[in-house]
């Protein structure tokens, strides 16, 4: 929240996650990583860099990162070797693949070398941001969130073995597919989630939608648990994507 | 690349290399061994045969005379030769006594000494009557009698030999002939194949230097040469049409790109002019990201097409249930369509509904068309979505109840960057029904575009990927 209001990147103002992730970029694209480390301090977050596979392979044994992002070609030794090198060794930090090569079998290759997420070039930094923060997310609490059987967030309430949902005490009806949306943003409540993590993991497709369908499917949920209630839990972010958050300040200006 | 045929005996060493003049050598000298061998056998038979008969014509005498001999002793004898020595085409005969001396008979000389052993000889003689020097020569059996006489019948040879000579002859110019033959057959045989790869090869050096349209000739023989000149020239014809695509997609990118890339820099220009407060110019900077981002995902899709139109493609395949797809697709775009006015329907029946392919590419497909039917199925209605089994295939559908595409378009349309006029206002690029198309020759199957009257109806059939077999 503090970071709303410095210059710079007004579109990542809201994603400022619970605390700030040490995070390794491990790319060799000088101006790429450059770009990436100024964009992630001033996100309030704290970047380490490595510019070629072996120093990145290193680097990421002996520190303790909340999450690793590794361009999958690097020189001396190749993103996808290194990942699966560390989880031989049993290092545990969740990766978020880079790269140019953006098929589906792609994805699937990483993924299966190791990766946690992948995402193609050339991306958006907000969108980069947002998965990060999912990703650091799961490594701090790998015990909380994922097997939760409740969420609660401010005054909204979701059961997910009854498939109950309540705010302020009152039963709000849900299609099954609303339900899995309203589930996945309460399971990252306070972390930015971009259109295309939604359609990946609430629908399971990796295409990019034309048009504005997952803001429709939103819109809708919003109806049922915004509307009638007096402050909306559900915010989008410009540029980015939703939170779905409980608005503590409400500061003289709205949150952009 | 010309060291081969510019040396001087490369012409003579490439024949000699060439399959067909190994194979043909290769045959001759089996076939001359053969013929060597079975003329062989029968020159010696027949050598053998006549030696043969001429002992049998000799027993026969002998088994005579000695008829004679014990009927009535020498001088019976001796009469008896003297007798048949005088008949015309006798045999000879020759009666000695111990001493070697001739006491009858038609021989006249013989080599010393050769009257003493007993047995079958074969010897130099001379007639009586001829030359003194012994210069004929025949097959003798000589016999002692009681009292040291010596008895001789014997034929002569000359017969035999003449028929041996030109048995031997024969033989001789047989082979010498095959082998002649042989051999110029297989160098007429070489050299015509070794002509008409020459040919090959010099056809294929244009071809790379550049006439692309160059082919092979064909010599209507219908053996494996020409087999291959056919296929190679299907090649040639299939890269021709490659390369054409190519060009001619390079040249569409190229120049529908140049559209999205001035208005971008068009943009970032007039912001620079124009904006005059930093959120002037902050919104002019998110507009030139927003068109880069249309651009980058125009590149996505080109490349998602191209890639699509590989060949190995279809590594990652797999056997899925299409309804869910459908029922998927469906159920996501549910909210825009009725946004905008139009219901969306789904439908499906028949059982499997399974395909072999990708389920992100079908998906990605009929996302496309729903978005189509969206942007274009007018103001309200319906858009219908159908799967069905016909058959072993699978029918997939989406119909819209709007304008329509008109038939002469329909053709145009599934080219990359193609929008209609009356698209012109709505955002997109043009390819998504390429896309489309791509995903559907991906999974070999075929792509419609009818009149729903109203409307547009795109029917998509593919063959249908059964559980068991895939």
């Amino acid at each position: 929240m503090s970071v709303a209001g410095q210059g710079g990147f007004a579109r990542t103002g809201e994603t400022l996650s619970l605390r700030p992730m040490r995070l390794l970029i491990i790319e060799d694209d000088r101006e790429a990583v450059a770009y990436l480390i100024k964009a992630f301090r001033e996100a309030g977050h704290m970047p380490d860099q490595a510019s070629d596979g072996l120093d990145g392979y290193a680097l990421a044994q002996e520190g303790d990162y909340d999450v690793l992002i590794v361009d999958r070609m690097l020189p001396k030794l190749d993103g996808l070797s290194l990942i699966r090198s560390l989880r031989e060794q049993g290092v545990t930090t969740p990766v978020l693949i880079l790269s140019a090569l953006g098929q589906v079998d792609d994805r699937v290759k990483g993924l299966r070398a190791g990766g946690d997420d992948y995402l193609p070039k050339p991306y958006a930094f907000s969108e980069l941001l947002a998965r990060a923060e999912v990703l650091a997310r799961r490594r701090a609490g790998p015990g909380t969130a994922a097997e939760a059987t409740a969420y609660r967030v401010g005054d909204l309430e979701l059961d997910r073995l009854s498939h109950r949902v309540t705010r302020a005490g009152q039963e709000i009806v849900l299609q099954p597919r609303e339900f899995r949306l309203l589930e996945y943003l309460m399971r990252h409540a306070g972390q930015v989630v971009t259109r295309t993590m939604l359609l990946e993991h609430v629908w399971d497709y990796h295409f990019d939608p034309q048009t504005n369908v997952i803001d429709v499917h939103v819109s809708r949920l919003r109806a049922k648990v915004d509307k009638d209630f007096e402050h909306p839990i559900i915010h989008t972010v410009r540029g980015t994507g939703y939170v779905l958050r409980v608005d503590e300040a409400r500061a003289p200006g709205p949150s952009a | 690349m010309t060291t081969l045929e510019d040396a001087p005996a490369g012409r003579l060493g490439n024949l000699f290399r060439t399959t067909a003049f190994k194979l043909s050598f290769a045959y001759l000298v089996v076939f001359a061994t053969f013929a060597l061998l079975a003329l062989g056998y029968v020159a010696w038979n027949a050598s053998r045969a006549l030696d043969d008969q001429m002992v049998s014509t000799i027993e026969a005498e002998i088994n005579g005379l000695s008829e004679q001999y014990k009927v009535g002793g020498l001088r019976r004898l001796i009469s008896a030769v003297e007798r048949r020595a005088g008949e015309p085409g006798a045999s000879l005969y020759l009666v000695t006594n111990a001493a070697g001396e001739r006491i009858v008979g038609n021989i006249d000389a013989l080599p010393t000494g050769l009257i003493v052993d007993p047995g079958q000889t074969e010897a130099n003689y001379a007639r009586i009557g001829g030359a003194q020097n012994l210069e004929h020569r025949a097959i003798m059996q000589i016999f002692v009698l009681p009292g040291g006489f010596r008895l001789l019948v014997g034929r002569d040879v000359a017969e035999r030999d003449r028929l041996r000579a030109v048995i031997g002859r024969t033989f001789g110019s047989s082979v010498g002939l095959v082998m002649v033959l042989g051999v110029i057959g297989t160098w007429f045989i070489a050299s015509r194949v070794l002509r008409r790869v020459d040919a090959m090869t010099e056809t294929t050096r244009r071809i790379m230097a550049g006439d692309l349209d160059g082919r092979l000739a064909v010599a209507g023989t219908g053996d494996e040469l020409d087999r291959l000149a056919h296929n190679l020239n299907a090649m040639l014809e299939r890269i021709g049409e490659l390369m054409r695509g190519l060009r001619d997609v390079s040249d569409n990118i190229a120049h529908d790109l140049k559209t999205p890339l001035t208005r971008l820099r068009n943009r970032a220009e007039e912001a620079l002019r124009t904006a005059e407060t930093p959120d002037a110019l902050r919104a002019a900077m998110e507009g030139v990201i927003e068109e880069s981002d249309g651009l980058i995902r125009i590149f996505n899709a080109l490349l998602m097409i191209a890639r699509l139109e590989g060949v190995n493609a279809r590594e990652d395949f797999q056997t899925f249930d299409v309804a869910a797809v459908v029922q998927a697709v469906a159920e996501l775009y549910e909210p825009l369509a009725s946004e905008q006015g139009l219901a969306l329907q789904v439908e499906t029946e028949g059982a499997p509904l399974t395909l072999r392919g990708s389920r992100e590419l079908i998906g990605q497909a009929l996302a496309n068309l729903i978005d189509n039917a969206v942007k274009y199925g007018g103001p309200s209605g319906e858009i219908r979505l159908s799967a069905a089994r016909v058959g072993d295939t699978v029918r997939l559908g989406v119909a819209d109840s709007g304008p329509g595409i008109p038939s002469e378009a329909r053709g145009r349309v599934l080219d990359r960057f193609v929008r209609l006029e009356e698209a012109r206002s709505r955002p997109g690029f043009g390819l998504g029904l390429s896309l489309v198309n791509a995903v559907v020759r991906l999974h070999q199957g075929t792509l419609a575009l009818e009149d729903h009257a109203p409307g547009l109806s795109v029917v998509i059939t593919l063959p249908a990927g059964d559980p068991t077999g895939g």
